[in-house]
């Protein structure tokens, strides 16, 4: 696993999710690594709805790879002010591009301060490392 | 996210943790490791659905050195081994194998095996890795004073080749492997492949032809490195546990521990066909003649998810009401068949091909069907006689 694969400038959960903060919001979505792990993806299902007031490391939805089934958490509390429709459509987006079309939500963060507890992309690094 | 809680697999916490010959070959092809029935085994190489391709439409070599083999020998092996399992031994020809279930005393399911008569008094059985232990110990008790009993599990390794290409590849591993087409579908015969003494079977369990080879041990990772060479131009690719899940499934071939285990009897599994209850004297043959004088209170049915969801062992299944009714033992994408399917136990009343009924996705009640299996049915070629 290369430090390539983590870009820096976004800030990441011990859970695998990546967020990019953008004014008050965050883009939100999993890493490259998680993708790795994951394998092929074949659905990508979101149980909470646009407008919704979330919790920090609340299921969002979920992701279906032909193996497992793992949990989408919030990195950070906050309102989903949108949904990424197109991975419901085209998963794939998310093993092609984790960090780009595959991103999955956005979340009006309620408390700007919460994402200072967030992991910065070195700090992701030596996560990684010592979970694989 | 939470890509590393991987789906449970048999006493992944077993404290020690064994590798196969061909651990070596696994890393070096880039196989991602992890425990599986106390052994360490490549779940994936280049991914799931790509090697299942593979296999459907060239073909895959897969490890699978972790089963059991154990032998039974001398003049009354046939009955010993004949008296615990529910197919009928009694008629094997030398050289010829047979799939069937091992049940205990209450007609649950032990283990399902392959039993190869590879001598006049000389059968070799075939068990999952997750139950040696326990079929060791059967058979072994029952060969007390009848039989002599060998578990050579340690000294045996064994590779499977399947998929449409698998006798072309053979066809370049030497001229005793290139006539192996000849083989009978359940036969088997020593062979030398690639420059390796082998016992060679028309057996597998992914839905496709081809062939699994038991080899000495040591031997493996040559034969290993020399099939990969010569499938490779052919597209053969190295196959892991992930894909051999979803081969088998789409092929409705049992997984123990998913679809039977020792809640489940053979006949409510779909297992009827493997169970003689006119051959005489066997364990769990009582129960199985009650079992089978009664309607069978469920079944296990093959079923198709038709709503967004996937369903996968240990998922609830509902009534259209809601009701909880059974249990999903298997499921996944199915990449060949290009739709959402699974195994699971109904009530006989919710069987019928069509019946509708839901898969409770983590509290997601998601709509199903029953479905004719198997999902997937190979155009095999006609085997040469």
């Amino acid at each position: 696993m290369s430090d390539a694969s983590i870009p820096e400038g976004l800030k990441y959960t011990k859970d695998h999710e990546w967020a990019k903060i953008e004014g008050g919001e965050i883009v939100v979505g999993i890493t490259r690594f998680a993708v790795e792990q994951l394998g092929d993806i074949t659905l990508v299902n979101f149980d909470a709805k646009e407008g919704a007031d979330i919790d920090e490391g609340k299921a969002l939805g979920s992701i279906e790879s032909v193996k497992s089934v793992s949990d989408i958490f919030a990195p950070a509390a906050g309102k989903l002010t949108k949904i990424n429709r197109d991975v419901e459509q085209k998963p794939e987006l998310v093993n092609e591009d984790p960090y780009g079309k595959g991103w999955l939500a956005r979340i009006a963060v309620s408390d700007a301060k919460s994402l200072d507890a967030l992991l910065d992309a070195a700090a992701y690094a030596e996560h990684v490392k010592s979970s694989s | 996210m939470n890509p590393l809680s991987t789906p449970d697999s048999p006493n992944s916490s077993a404290t020690k943790v064994r590798r196969t010959s061909l651990y070596e070959e696994h890393v070096k092809h880039g196989g991602r490791m992890v425990p599986f029935a106390g052994w360490e085994m490549p779940v994936q190489y280049t991914g799931i659905v790509d090697e299942h391709h593979a296999v459907r439409t060239a073909c895959g070599l897969f490890d699978v050195s972790h089963m059991g083999e154990l032998e039974m020998r001398g003049e009354y092996a046939a009955q010993v081994v004949n008296y615990l399992v529910t197919n009928d031994v009694g008629q094997l020809a030398v050289g010829q194998a047979l799939y069937t279930a091992a049940c205990n005393a209450g007609g649950t399911i032990l283990d399902d095996l392959i039993v190869y008569r590879a001598g006049e008094d000389r059968y070799l059985t075939v068990c999952n890795a997750s139950n040696r232990e326990k079929m060791v110990g059967v058979f072994r008790s029952a060969a007390e004073h009848h039989c002599d009993f060998e578990d050579r599990s340690d000294a045996t390794a064994l590779i499977a080749l399947q998929g449409p290409k698998a006798f072309e590849v053979l066809a370049r591993a030497g001229s005793d492997a290139a006539t192996l087409s000849q083989l009978k579908s359940f036969h088997f015969r020593d062979a030398v492949v690639a420059n390796v003494a082998c016992t060679v079977a028309r057996t597998g369990y992914t839905g496709e032809d081809g062939v699994e080879i038991f080899c000495a041990w040591n031997e493996a990772p040559a034969l290993w490195r020399n099939l990969v060479e010569l499938g490779s131009p052919l597209g053969l690719k190295p196959v892991g546990l992930g894909a051999r899940d979803t081969l088998r499934l789409e092929a409705r071939l049992s997984l123990y521990g998913n679809d039977i285990d020792e809640t489940t009897n053979p006949l409510e599994a779909g297992l009827g066909w493997v169970v003689k209850l006119g051959k005489g004297d066997f364990v769990g043959r009582e129960t199985l003649e009650k079992v089978k004088a009664e309607p069978l209170a469920r079944k296990l049915v093959g079923f198709e998810v038709t709503g967004r969801g996937v369903a996968r062992h240990g998922y609830p299944l509902r009534d259209l009401e809601g009701n909880e009714v059974g249990i999903c033992t298997s499921g996944s994408p199915g990449p060949t068949v290009g739709k959402n399917i699974g195994l699971g136990y109904l009530p006989a009343n919710l069987t019928a091909i069509g019946t509708k009924f839901l898969v409770d996705c983590r509290g997601r009640n998601i709509e199903a069907s029953v479905v004719k299996t198997p999902f997937y049915k190979a155009n095999k070629g006609a085997v040469t006689t």
